[in-house]
């Protein structure tokens, strides 16, 4: 019998949100034992159809099964009582309790019937590390501990309730490459030893290709395809999830390298703590190329791009765009002096979400002539062209240029940023993190138009967690640790392991360090 | 130099210690209301409002059954359903909290004045039944300590249990860690299949009993059945000091309350020799010291804690 073996069970789910149909007639299996991989776009209607498997939402139309039983109430109280656990995106801790006190919550052991017992609690904590294979400081508090350590506590705490079937949102996201092959060792461990059901939603595709046995992707609400992963690679899953071919081929090159456009000179940065971030750091950057900063986040590339622009004070060197010493002066001047910013945090720095589009793609250039009249009265019709016509050629989507800029998807947030930031036609260009949880289809069309750009002679900063990114675009790359240049290479001149170990200070080139 | 001596002697006496008591009780009991709302997330501007109507209904009943009990059982019926009306508008209609605060103590105000005129003709009234001291006999016998403690109205001596009560709630029982999580990630308590709104309720109501206690201490136990207009006088703003000055956590906020009475008690003291416009502002001095202490103290923390996160 097939349907012995399949621990969940989707019946037509339906789910329609005002205005939007989230999840369109998805009928899924999910296999007891199985590692399963649902993929697709922001706003693709995963999280949702998890969110129902975890009893947060209901459906509009169709069942769930759990282990052959139909979920009659959501509920997540009843769920987590046959066995679904599920690890959020953003972790559902307490950070001032402690990680045995977190994994407890909700059944917490007592003395006398109304007492927490704290002792007992950490007993068993300990006792399912052991049976796990998963350590974890029972009694320091969360928030003292790192994000890798976080999610063994999400996992744990899934496990203390008794899950055997355990929903991973985007668990990578925040972990460091080490802190994803522990993840994924901890996840083969639990599926193979313990017999567990593991579903893990991702955008990742070598991910999926290197944790899953099966995987499938939605597109539009719809779930397109379920197929065994060693059937597919990543390029097909790529082109299913956006429904179009998509050719992370080469991007073209072309223009020549002009002269320097941004220069740092012993540059030194301290943190928003008083430490010193950044040391003593130089590097000079030219039209027409794109200077890759690979570096493990905490390692002063922050802080760099954040003094380079004015967002931080410098406490000594000296920065110079254009030949022009910017050296302290306020992020409107540096701007002036010929630089546009891609801040790596979009939502708090980078657009503000409660101003509509247009307001958003305005903010920088309201003092232009062709948006004013008399200098001090704005021209609707004026920004509204301009607005429509950079939505139009940025491929932007939303609810127009009248819309909420906050009530965009991350994608076209950020597509937003880009668009704006872009538009200013500044010579030097500083970008970071463009494409930090974006889909496939917009990295695509981000990574283009910065290639366009650096093609028309810009000279472009490129700071990105994504060390893949980082080789796509550069045609150089410098690593940074601990606020040093530890190497400084052409592209195609060293490979991604190599450069680990730069990033990581435990290789560095003789001269560029100090 | 003999009048200088004469004001030390006043200043420092048992009487002050007594005093402290006396006053800090009122003030320490909203505290420990606004420690449960403070946990849950809440921040609660409006103890002062219900402080105010707890007095009144306390004298109220007092004064309609002829029996202070029966005050502090109206009291208490009072502050149950100002917890309820103020947890139904800030956790299930969520308005913002520090309106409905300000709102409230504006409305204590004007229903109290205007229930005190219809029911006694004026805006106070005094002369009700009041709570008696309890005379404790053996107090005497201990120096210091015995005269302090003793003579006091139950409430004192209640407040010590609350007190003890309130600590063991937040922090050695599920229950509290529920509290404290419902106010710091809401989100944890709900995926854990807890409703963060339900302990937000409870911390309210929590809040509206004992400050209806605190109010009728005030005008019961404290002030002998009396009820004056706006009685509270910003009680209920110092004990949410208090909670700022105690992380929320009900025994130390005891301590802050007690440190207000001491400054109160002297300031009482000291009104045979200055201006008592002059002494009443020390209380809201020592709240100004102790805000800029706790700005000072998060900075601190903040500096040391940084370096831990990677």
């Amino acid at each position: 019998m097939k349907q012995t073996d399949a621990v969940i069970r989707f019946e037509h789910i339906s789910m329609q949100f005002p205005g939007v149909l989230a999840n369109d007639d998805v009928s899924l299996e999910i296999r007891r034992g199985e590692v399963f991989a649902l993929i697709g776009e922001n706003g693709a209607g995963k999280s949702t159809l998890m969110n129902i498997l975890y009893g947060i939402q209901t459906p509009t139309a169709g069942s769930v099964y759990i282990k052959g039983v139909r979920v009659e109430e959501y509920d997540p109280k009843i769920v987590i009582g046959q066995g679904v656990g599920m690890v959020h995106q953003h972790f559902m801790l307490v950070p001032s309790f402690t990680v045995a006190q977190n994994i407890v919550m909700s059944r917490e052991p007592r003395k006398h019937k109304i007492f927490f017992d704290n002792a007992a609690a950490e007993a068993s904590v300990r006792a399912l590390e052991e049976e796990y294979g998963l350590v974890v400081p029972e009694s320091v508090p969360v928030e003292d501990i790192s994000v890798g350590l976080q999610q063994r506590v999400e996992i744990l705490k899934a496990l203390y309730r008794g899950a055997e079937i355990l929903i991973l949102d985007e668990p990578t996201a925040v972990l460091t490459p080490q802190e994803t092959d522990e993840l994924f060792a901890v996840i083969r461990r639990i599926v193979q030893e313990k017999a567990m059901t593991v579903i893990i939603i991702t955008h990742k595709l070598d991910e999926v290709m290197a944790i899953s046995d099966r995987v499938g992707v939605m597109r539009k609400g719809k779930l397109v395809g379920v197929h065994e992963t060693k059937d597919v690679d990543a390029r097909k899953l790529a082109s299913m999830m956006v429904g179009r071919p998509v050719l992370f081929d080469e991007l073209e090159r072309t223009g020549l390298v002009g002269d320097p456009a941004l220069r740092v000179s012993n540059l030194q940065v301290c943190d928003h703590r008083g430490l010193p971030a950044v040391r003593n750091l130089s590097l000079e950057l030219r039209a027409g190329e794109i200077l890759g900063i690979a570096a493990i986040e905490g390692n002063g590339q922050s802080e760099l791009i954040e003094a380079i622009t004015g967002l931080t004070p410098v406490k000594s060197g000296r920065v110079e765009v254009l030949g022009k010493d910017v050296t302290g002066q306020d992020p409107g001047e540096i701007r002036a002096a010929g630089l546009a910013h891609v801040p790596e945090d979009r939502l708090s720095t980078g657009i503000s979400a409660a101003a509509t589009v247009a307001e958003n793609l305005l903010t920088g250039k309201q003092r232009e002539p062709r948006f004013n009249r008399f200098g001090f009265h704005q021209n609707r019709a004026a920004v509204r062209r301009y607005a429509e016509e950079v939505y139009e050629r940025y491929d932007i989507r939303g609810a127009g240029v009248d819309g909420l800029a906050g009530d965009m998807s991350g994608g076209n947030m950020q597509k937003l940023v880009i668009a704006r930031e872009f538009g200013f036609d500044t010579p030097v260009l500083i970008v970071s993190q463009p494409t930090r949880g974006v889909d496939v289809g917009a990295i695509e069309f981000i990574h283009s138009r910065i290639m366009e750009k650096r093609n028309q002679g810009a000279a472009i900063l490129l700071s990105s967690a994504d060390l893949d990114e980082v080789f796509r675009l550069s045609d150089r790359i410098i690593t940074l640790y601990e606020g040093e240049i530890t190497g400084s290479f052409r592209a195609g001149e060293i490979s991604k392991e190599e450069i680990g170990l730069y990033m990581t200070g435990s290789k560095r080139q003789g001269g560029t360090a100090q | 130099m003999s009048e200088f001596e004469k004001i030390l002697s006043t200043v420092f006496s048992v009487g002050t210690l007594q005093q402290m008591l006396r006053s800090a009780t009122p003030v320490a009991l909203a505290a420990i209301g606004g420690s449960m709302t403070e946990h849950a997330g809440i921040m609660n501007i409006g103890m002062d409002g219900m402080i105010l109507m707890g007095a009144f209904f306390g004298v109220l009943g007092s004064f309609l059954a002829h029996t202070a009990l029966a005050g502090v059982g109206l009291a208490l019926l009072m502050g149950v359903l100002v917890g309820m009306f103020f947890a139904l508008l800030v956790v299930r209609y969520k308005s913002d909290e520090f309106i409905i605060g300000c709102a409230l103590n504006t409305f204590a105000v004007g229903l109290t004045s205007y229930l005190s005129r219809s029911y006694f003709g004026t805006t106070g009234t005094k002369g009700n039944p009041a709570l008696p001291a309890l005379h404790l006999p053996f107090l005497n016998k201990i120096p210091i300590l015995g005269p302090m403690l003793n003579d006091q109205s139950l409430f004192v001596y209640l407040t010590w249990l609350i007190m003890l009560l309130a600590w063991l709630f937040v922090y050695k029982t599920p229950y509290g860690f529920w509290l404290r999580a419902s106010g710091e990630k809401p989100d944890t308590l709900r995926t854990a299949g807890i409703s963060p709104k339900r302990m937000k309720w409870i911390a309210s109501i929590l809040c509206g009993v004992l400050c209806a206690l605190a109010g009728a201490h005030l005008s019961l136990g404290h002030l002998n059945g009396t009820f004056a207009e706006n009685m509270s006088n910003s009680r209920g703003y110092i004990a949410f000091a208090c909670v700022i000055f105690a992380a929320a956590n009900p025994a130390k906020a005891y301590l802050a309350a007690l440190m207000f009475g001491f400054f109160e008690a002297i300031g009482l003291r000291l009104q045979g020799y200055v201006s008592a416009d002059l002494t009443n502002i020390i209380p809201y001095v020592i709240t100004i010291i102790m805000m800029v202490y706790v700005v000072v103290r998060k900075q601190q923390r903040k500096k040391k804690a940084a370096p831990a996160s990677a």
